[in-house]
């Protein structure tokens, strides 16, 4: 299949031109029109997001999200690649789901799906899973992601397992005895409102934890990556950035919601702002800004976590924690950072960034590679309705606001993903 | 008994004190006075409510805040309605907004909610369209039990004017606390929280007019008013104490403790006590003591803030 989209900008150039590609490759640029043509309305062309970290609920609480649902979105998002997380009913732990799960996302047409697997069995973190069979199966990388990890010893056989599979750990960093029973950041505004906080140091002691782990396993020359999600206090900014200039391999991840919203959300009572970890203070959410700023932040990442508006509307002890906006992670970066970050590192941050992070190949625009791109509409404001989601969380902290950068076009393996109607 | 103007937009619920004028907060007070003398009259009702039913949703057992509320909107003549919820649909996991929709459909006027969560009575706020009152949400705020001992300390010195009051025990889990902490100063009083250090958050410091301390005796010098919390104990799994004995050797309100304070002080407690442990006998029974004192208070309050919400409304 052949496809032409004129009239957009490459990336990081003002003049227009065209891409065409072709069997899933970008087969060049400015070429003449061949096959299906699509304008492209001016957009800018990157390649397709990648999102290394989403709950898309399948299989077992397909109430909340399914793969159609979720990769719909995604693609609606921008997303070319979505790495699922694990935590599903049953857990991703065996390599026949993990193989089930691309074949079927493989048919939907959406977004492409690489499934993250289990840790352990079950992620009940005491028992490795068969971590060689899960990744000849497909898996992207190996978390417990949903539970923390407690279990130090599991923790580094693991590392020390997908190290020689070349594969990267990926952790909640979350010390479960700190955090107790902790439902939002704790500080001055849990206390004003008489809600159970969970402390910065629940993350910190346990990102500290963590990278000792890395830090033994690098000194007897067994180097194993490690990769932590959702990084959202400053003292944990801090750890990674002491790790990273010790040369240990360490990465981290920052969601959008933790830049863009505050403990402060959290008066209005209302649980789509309950999050795990939680939303932190200004302070943090400046300092993670700046870790994105100087590179000691390595991606973003959505945690794109659904659940049904009826468990979102009960109080804030018994909501659930999550927050789902895979299809706006974009325009919100763009509107709220493109004049901090600029725009060429939001976008890397969003591809090639996940991609060294995971170990794949960097995405890009040249002539011979996969044909992964989305056209983004970086001038025309447009409001967040939920109704028009494809997610079936269509419910936002953001509903009614106006952003801009929204993607227009996706184009997964060659062929056409998503495009605005 | 229409407040006037000056005393800023009437708020709609009383969830907490955060849009409530000292003004407002002083009629409240001086409408329980009202409250208090109908109390002492041989038929003990008045019509003010009359046609309004109030809806009494405590999804959190509690046997004497209930009955307070309850009797106090029957003796201003309102129809009740009691919803418990471990009789509802609630326990058959049915979400709090569908829950208050279906009693709204009941036509009801106004509801007096008790939760276990912070937050819940501002969703049923949100969810029910009507007047709430809060009468107790998981840590927050319990604001009634709040006047009714700014009452009763009221009743005893004419003023809150320059009182201080020390608030000794399981503070971190204290709704009670917490709504004197923000009623209290607004009311011209000084409020010393204190208890051992892993029930007395460092972030409340951060409230106008309040002081946090760890030392039973420094926060009762001077003091006016002196409250023991409750000690939870239900909540003491988590290694908050070394043993109960060792916070009653340190923490509790008694004579020993009260002689550090003002010389006429008084002795609250918001009740149930654990007798001996939170509080002594001899300071429970003792003629320092307010206890039942603020029971019946707290139901001219109740009437008060009723009146102040639901009366020469649209």
């Amino acid at each position: 299949m052949t496809i032409t989209i004129t009239n957009i900008k490459r990336l990081g150039s003002d003049a227009l031109t065209s891409v065409t590609v072709e069997n899933g490759v970008i087969k060049g640029w400015n070429l003449p029109e061949q096959g299906q043509v699509i304008d492209g309305q001016g957009g800018t062309v990157a390649p397709a997001l990648i999102e290394p970290h989403a709950h898309l609920r399948e299989p077992g609480q397909t109430e909340k999200e399914d793969l159609a649902s979720g990769l719909a979105a995604a693609a609606a998002g921008g997303y070319g690649t979505v790495v699922s997380m694990p935590n599903t009913s049953p857990v991703v732990d065996d390599p026949a789901t993990v193989r089930a799960l691309i074949e079927k996302a493989a048919g939907l047409g959406f977004a492409r799906l690489k499934p993250a697997a289990a840790l352990t069995r079950g992620q009940k973190g005491d028992e490795l899973a068969e971590l060689t069979y899960l990744k000849e199966a497909g898996a992207a990388m190996f978390t417990d992601d949903g539970r923390t990890n407690e279990n130090a010893r599991t923790l580094r056989l693991g590392l020390e397992t997908a190290a020689s599979l070349g594969m990267v750990i990926s952790v909640h960093a979350e010390d479960a005895s700190l955090r107790a029973d902790g439902v939002m950041n704790e500080g001055a505004v849990s206390e004003a409102l008489g809600l159970p906080g969970n402390p910065a140091a629940a993350e910190a002691a346990r990102v500290a934890r963590d990278i000792e782990i890395v830090a033994g396993l690098a000194a007897q020359g067994r180097p194993a990556r490690l990769h932590i999600q959702h990084l959202s206090t400053a003292r944990a900014l801090d750890l990674v950035r002491a790790a990273k200039a010790q040369g240990l391999p360490v990465t981290c991840e920052v969601c959008p919601h933790h830049l863009t919203l505050t403990d402060e959300a959290l008066r209005s009572f209302d649980a789509i702002y309950k999050v795990a970890p939680p939303l932190r203070t200004q302070a943090d959410a400046d300092h993670l800004l700046e870790g994105l700023r100087d590179g000691s932040v390595d991606c973003l990442a959505t945690d794109h976590a659904p659940h049904t508006r009826a468990e979102k509307e009960r109080d804030l002890l018994d909501a659930p924690s999550g927050i789902a906006y895979i299809e706006l992670a974009f325009p919100l970066m763009y509107t709220r950072f493109a004049d901090t970050l600029g725009l060429e590192r939001i976008v890397d941050l969003m591809t090639a960034a996940p991609a060294r992070v995971l170990g794949w190949p960097a995405p890009t625009l040249d002539a011979g590679a996969p044909a992964d791109l989305v056209v983004l509409d970086l001038t025309t404001p447009r409001e967040v309705n939920p109704a028009e989601f494809r997610s079936k969380a269509k419910f936002t902290p953001w509903a009614g606001q106006t952003l801009r950068g929204w993607p227009t076009l996706t184009v997964v393996n060659g062929q056409v993903a998503y495009q605005r109607t | 008994m229409n407040a006037p103007v000056s005393m800023g937009p009437r708020p709609r619920h009383l969830l907490d004190f955060q849009d409530w004028t000292p003004e407002r907060l002083k009629a409240i007070l001086d409408n329980a006075d009202t409250m208090l003398q109908v109390l002492d009259r041989p038929v003990k009702k008045v019509p003010a409510l009359q046609g309004l039913t109030v809806c009494n949703a405590f999804f959190e057992n509690s046997t004497r805040t209930r009955t307070s509320f309850e009797l106090a909107a029957r003796r201003m003549s309102a129809d009740v309605l009691t919803f418990a919820a471990g009789s509802s649909s609630v326990s058959k996991g049915e979400s709090l907004r569908d829950t208050m929709e279906v009693v709204t459909s009941y036509k009801v006027d106004a509801y007096i909610v008790r939760h276990h969560a912070s937050g819940a009575a501002h969703l049923v706020a949100r969810y029910s369209g009507k007047p709430v009152i809060n009468a107790g949400d998981g840590r927050r705020a319990h604001p009634t039990q709040a006047l009714l001992d700014a009452y009763t300390i009221r009743q005893e010195y004419g003023s809150l004017e320059g009182k201080k009051v020390a608030i000794i025990g399981d503070v971190r889990h204290s709704r009670v606390a917490r709504s004197n902490a923000e009623l209290l100063p607004k009311l011209g009083a000084q409020v010393v929280l204190c208890g051992p250090a892993t029930l007395l958050p460092a972030d409340l410091a951060g409230l106008n007019g309040v002081t946090l301390t760890t030392d039973p005796r420094e926060a009762v010098r001077g003091a006016h008013a002196v409250m023991a919390l409750r000690l939870q104990r239900e909540r003491m799994q988590g290694g908050f104490l070394g043993s109960l004995q060792e916070y009653a050797h340190t923490y509790q309100v008694n004579e020993a403790l009260m002689q550090h304070a003002e010389s006429g002080a008084i002795v609250l407690h918001p009740g149930p006590m654990n007798r001996d442990l939170e509080i002594s006998t001899d300071a429970a029974d003792g003629p320092r003591s307010r206890i039942l004192k603020q029971v019946e208070n707290g139901q001219a309050i109740r009437m008060s803030v009723l009146y102040h919400l639901l009366v020469g409304r649209e």
